[in-house]
């Protein structure tokens, strides 16, 4: 009893599942939507992938303080990089300041992140920045407590030069592998798709999401059948 | 009290010169003083005029109640409040804070606030202190944007939910919010569901208790129901009222107010020299 009292002021952290992937035209960004304090889920629907520019967006785990933090700095840093360029920063220039951000001030913040876009020089480019602060170009990447169940799939199912539907599909089939089997992710399947026509985001209930193995169907509550139904009258 | 550092330069900011000493008294045994916390517990919810923020009145140091009937909605702007969870010092303090740089923004700018204005300030200020500033807060507020409902933890995260419930409570009325809440709810059904939920978290978490506070904002116009329930009033009082052993003094039986009652009296003369 006590440990569940206790586990209610335990940071905000985000358990999470986030993925990042390249496709042939730009990148698709998926998340879970678990936040957890402790053993409570504060919010089983929050949304992980949060916009930097029009065309850089970032997926965010571990504390979500530092998280939402530091994504509000960087998006800050970009909107002055922006004005003084003149055009739309390049998803290297973001991936940067998020990195600086992160070493930086590695000692204080606990939080790792991926960041995806678009942009007209280099086309779409993902951009993983574990804790500590190393920068990673890579043409996919895992992240959160989720990810250590995915490595495996992603390196069996990963091919170059996917279309954009099968590399949405692929994000969603990994986040609902992971929600599966990781505790602290679950929730609804969040995506993000950037390419040269713009952004375009998904959502997917976690009903939709396919059933892996042992995993039961959703069923009503037995409340409702049992109240939709009429009542009989008790008969001595 | 003796110092053993010099004091600290006026910087602002926490100084944490006296950390190493309350460690070392730790250390040998003393105890550290204990605090008043609201147990509680808060909720909010997003209805179709507004947001309806609630609250319980229990003020708890450890497991003794300190007050019966505190008041946890704390007033941030015409059209914001707050309910405050955690330290009750500090979530009066925030609020306080918050409230002030608000008026202040507001002279400024010439416009209504913003919920998201009181939001960024709260989570700014909760997360340069790391955690240390115990407030868990349910901020609630309708401004030119909509009606908006957020949380923020200690550590300075934020969510923004159509329902919310903070506190040890807080499972008890998530519990009741996840069974019957549904978007478009009416004022009556919205007040109802929250008190509904403030009892249930009332009932069944030991560290709230007393009576139901309620807040309903909407465009234009706030209504603040303090006291909008009571389910434990004090059941059983003595006919026979108090009696004091004989030897006890009895100095006065007059009440006699301490205010005088001045007369004003409209347009006299003037004085005159």
């Amino acid at each position: 009893m006590d440990s569940i009292y206790n586990d209610l002021n335990a940071p905000h952290s985000m358990g999470t599942t986030i993925i990042g992937v390249t496709y042939d035209g730009g990148v698709v960004l998926g998340a879970d939507s678990r936040t957890s304090t402790g053993m409570y889920v504060a919010n089983r629907a929050s949304d992980k992938i949060t916009q930097l520019t029009d065309n850089v967006y970032i997926c965010r785990s571990g504390s979500a303080a530092d998280s939402q933090v530091l994504s509000d700095y960087v998006r800050y840093y970009l909107h002055q990089h922006t004005i003084q360029l003149g055009q739309p920063a390049t998803v290297k220039v973001a991936a940067n300041l998020v990195r600086m951000v992160s070493y930086n001030n590695k000692n204080m913040l606990q939080t790792g992140l991926i960041v995806g876009g678009w942009d007209k020089y280099e086309g779409g480019k993902i951009y993983g920045i574990p804790l500590g602060g190393t920068l990673l170009e890579q043409p996919f990447t895992i992240g959160g407590s989720g990810s250590s169940y995915l490595y495996g799939f992603f390196d069996q199912v990963w091919k170059e030069g996917m279309t954009q539907d099968e590399a949405e599909k692929l994000v969603v089939k990994a986040v609902s592998l992971a929600i599966a089997r990781d505790g602290a992710s679950g929730g609804v399947v969040r995506t993000v798709t950037i390419n040269k026509d713009g952004v375009s985001r998904k959502f997917y209930p976690g009903n939709t999401l396919p059933l892996w193995h042992e995993e039961l169907e959703a069923k009503d509550s037995l409340l409702d059948i049992l109240s939709a139904a009429s009542p009989e009258p008790m008969v001595s | 009290m003796s110092r053993f550092e010099e004091s600290a330069p006026a910087r602002g900011g926490f100084s944490f010169d006296l950390c190493k000493r309350n460690e070392m008294l730790m250390q040998k045994g003393l105890k550290p003083s204990s605090y008043l916390k609201t147990g509680t517990t808060i909720v909010g919810l997003v209805f179709q005029d507004g947001v309806i923020l609630g609250a319980d009145t229990r003020a708890t140091e450890g497991p003794i109640v300190a007050d019966k009937n505190c008041e946890k909605i704390h007033y941030m702007a015409p059209n914001i409040y707050c309910c405050g969870a955690g330290t009750a010092a500090d979530t009066e303090a925030v609020t306080d804070m918050v409230s002030s740089q608000l008026k202040l923004h507001r002279f400024h700018t010439g416009r209504e606030s913003r919920v998201v204005t009181a939001l960024t300030l709260l989570k700014s200020h909760l997360f340069s202190y790391q955690g240390h500033v115990s407030a868990a807060l349910v901020l609630g507020g309708v401004d030119v944007t909509g009606p908006h409902l957020h949380t923020i933890y200690p550590h300075g995260s934020t969510d923004t939910l159509p329902f919310a419930t903070m506190g040890s409570g807080s499972l008890a009325a998530m519990a009741i919010f996840e069974s019957k809440y549904r978007e478009g709810l009416t004022r009556d059904e919205g007040v109802k569901l929250v008190a509904e939920a403030i009892c249930s978290g009332i009932f069944n978490d030991l560290g709230s208790g007393s009576n139901v506070d309620v807040c309903v904002i909407t465009k234009g116009k706030r209504e603040y129901l303090r006291n909008y329930m009571l389910p434990n009033p004090r059941t059983y009082v003595s006919e026979k009222g108090y009696s004091f052993s004989k030897k006890t003094e009895v100095l006065l039986t007059k009440i006699t107010p301490l205010r005088e009652l001045v007369e004003v009296i409209e347009g006299g003369d003037a004085m005159e020299e």
